[in-house]
């Protein structure tokens, strides 16, 4: 309930250096003050303080004793190599080890006290001038205290010599494995009053699943965040998972869209995916998710992204192998290095674990684009309620980080009658697409439609998903009467509107083709009209010329006459030749 | 009896706490009635000698160390419970 509120840094309080335990406490545990650590056996209660010592010593410069009275030192310095603390170093300077472990064969007579062992760690305060201390298993040493009164006394006498030197004190002890998320025993029940600080720690088998819970009991003087938090031992230690709320972290929103992969599909979306936002598809097994998946991962890699493609079910190799069945080619991408999968068969364990493993393969691959296919795995492996909350955390980091995330989830009959897309997280992602058959004419063809898309007008239809050795295409999907129309019935369709589009092309051309030769007819026909009025010029020509001479020779005949007559008056008219 | 080995302690104890006097007069009291005139006794107060006590791995006061006749034998506690103590010591045929 206090985790909305923003918890100031203190100067009073001793970082732990742990993801996730820092902000529920508000900085850390109360410096120079007592914390209690509670928790069944292998609860992490050991790694926990080793890693505040580790913290204190590298970060704070505040050198550490650790206090074993269980473990003996040189097994917890090997232990601790595991999680990458170079622990064999920090041990000559930084962090001292107090082998107090109980001899097996020691014998007990009468009662006993710690000023023995509070001498000893005074001298070696002095000495490394330790800040903190941890005192692991105290319960051990405590059990061999005659009575609760003894007990009592020497909690107090810990306790007190803690605060005269004002170190960071941090006790852990064994809390019954049948009831750990109280602390029920008497001695513990008077240290917990005592202490500053108490923190619980609780492992848990669900459904076979193994569950850790971290949970602040009590922190004098300070809010924190009193709920249970899921927590994971992992390769750098202990990671405390807490939602971060949203204003606390600013968060970038950003306006830029990233390509889906399928171009139509950018289309539908008015652009493609939102950058930094979550993608959710659900759909039947075989409805081409990982297809839309491989798609979106491609399109990433051919921008230059670092993407990160986690497979659950199918190995990585097999993955690439189907992709490039429908020609996309992620094993060039995977070569260059911009593009990693992991197959989560190599993850095993809790939801928990998988966030915990995604978070670190992408923080260690830069990755910006994110796949997880598919998501509905964790609810086979956990309780679905864990998974819930693992899946809201994730969509939270990933927008935090500005990873634009795409999570796959399956589906099955009965969770779509529910109408209940798995895990809830539809209400949590910005963007559902819904991929379906869509059985008819004894087809079972692909469907895929936009349910929700934030902030983006999107098409509401639904289109046909075409897979091909050349990629993923979308076609528009016929409706008639009233019907979708996909498959061969949208192939017929198209068959018979190409026929139609054949036959008004072919008359149109037949016509071209007469008319043509009505042109060519006609220009034969002037043509030839020409050529006859050409002649009939001649024609007219010749006839005129002939008249002439006709009359010349009249003339020149009745001239001639005249002369031959004798007549008179003689005008001879020169002939013209 | 004179072929009875010679027995050497060393008790530490946390200055005058109460559960220290208490042991040091338990330890006299055993040595008078089981050990007369064949035992040492060294006392080292952790809170003088922290050191020594860091170096010899005491954490719990009072503690008793048997020294010789080996093998070496530790005995934490105020000494108030005789069974054990004896049995530790191999002192039990002696008991009276």
């Amino acid at each position: 309930m206090n985790s909305l509120l923003p918890v100031p840094r203190s100067t009073t309080k001793a970082p732990t250096g742990i993801t996730g335990l820092d902000e529920i406490t508000g900085g850390g545990l109360p410096r120079g003050r007592t914390t209690l650590l509670v928790g069944g056996p292998g609860s992490g209660k050991t790694i926990l303080s080793l890693q505040f010592l580790v913290h204190g010593a590298q970060e704070c410069n505040e050198p550490g004793i650790f206090v074993a009275f269980e473990e003996a030192s040189k097994r917890l310095i090997a232990n601790a190599e595991s999680f990458g603390w170079n622990l064999a170093e920090l041990r000559s300077r930084k962090i001292v080890f107090l082998d107090a472990q109980p001899i097996p064969d020691l014998v007990q007579s009468g009662t006993f006290d710690l000023s023995g062992m509070l001498a000893a760690l005074q001298a070696m305060t002095a000495k490394t001038k330790a800040r903190r201390i941890v005192f692991d298993a105290l319960d051990i040493v405590l059990a061999l205290l005659p009575d609760d009164a003894a007990r009592r006394r020497e909690i107090y006498r810990l306790h007190e010599w803690l605060l005269d030197h004002g170190l960071t004190g941090l006790i852990t002890a064994k809390a019954g494995a049948d009831d750990t998320s109280s602390i029920s025993e008497q001695q513990f029940g008077f240290m917990q009053f005592m202490v500053d600080c108490a923190v619980i720690l609780n492992h848990t088998v669900v459904m076979g699943v193994s569950q850790r819970n971290l949970r602040v009991q009590k922190y004098r003087g300070s809010a924190f965040d009193e709920n249970e938090s899921p927590f994971l031992i992992g390769s750098g230690g202990i990671e405390v998972a807490v939602a971060h709320p949203l204003a606390e972290r600013g968060i970038k929103i950003v306006n830029e869209r990233v390509s889906s992969g399928v171009k139509r599909l950018d289309t539908m979306l008015g652009g493609g995916y939102y950058r930094g936002g979550s993608v959710l598809i659900t759909g039947f097994p075989g409805t081409a998710k990982t297809t839309l998946s491989g798609a979106f991962a491609e399109a990433a890699c051919k921008r230059g992204e670092r993407t990160l493609f986690v497979s659950f079910d199918s190995d990585a190799n097999e993955v690439i192998r189907d992709l490039r069945s429908v020609g996309m080619r992620l094993d060039l991408h995977v070569k260059s290095g911009l593009l990693r999968m992991a197959s989560a068969r190599t993850i095993t364990g809790s939801a928990e674990t998988y966030l915990m493993r995604i978070k670190t393969l992408s923080q260690e691959h830069k990755a910006r684009c994110l796949v997880i296919d598919p998501m509905s795995t964790w609810s086979k492996s956990g309780n679905d309620q864990a998974a819930h909350s693992v899946a809201e955390r994730l969509i939270d980091w990933t927008k935090c980080e500005g990873i634009t995330v795409l999570c796959t989830s399956l589906l099955d009959e009965l969770s779509r009658q529910a109408e209940s897309s798995s895990q809830k997280i539809s209400t949590l992602t910005d963007t559902w697409i819904d991929l379906n058959y869509v059985m008819q004419a004894g087809e079972r063809n692909r469907g895929l439609s936009v349910i929700k898309s934030r902030g983006t007008a999107h098409s509401n239809q639904v289109r046909e998903l075409i897979l091909s050795d050349a990629g993923v295409t979308l076609s528009d999907t016929y409706t008639a009467g009233g019907e979708v129309l996909m498959g061969t019935m949208r192939w017929e369709k198209e068959a018979a509107e190409r026929v139609a589009h054949e036959v008004t092309e072919v008359a149109a051309k037949l016509k071209r083709v007469r008319l043509d030769a009505e042109e060519a007819e006609l220009v034969v026909r002037v043509k030839s009209l020409q050529v006859e009025l050409e002649a009939k010029q001649v024609e007219k020509a010749l006839l005129a010329r002939t008249a002439e001479v006709r009359k010349g020779e009249l003339s020149l005949g009745r001239t001639r006459m005249g002369q031959l007559r004798g007549a008179d008056a003689v005008s001879v008219r020169k002939a013209p030749r | 009896m004179s072929l009875a080995p010679q027995f050497r302690f060393r008790l530490y104890v946390a200055g005058n706490a109460h559960n220290s006097t208490q042991a040091m007069s338990n330890l006299k009291a055993l040595c008078k009635t089981h050990l007369p005139d064949r035992h040492h006794i060294e006392v080292v107060n952790v809170f003088r000698e922290p050191k020594r006590a860091l170096a010899d791995g005491i954490f719990m006061t009072p503690t008793l160390v048997k020294v010789s006749p080996r093998p070496g034998q530790r005995i934490v506690g105020t000494l108030s419970q005789k069974e054990p103590l004896l049995e530790a010591l191999g002192l039990e045929a002696c008991a009276a």
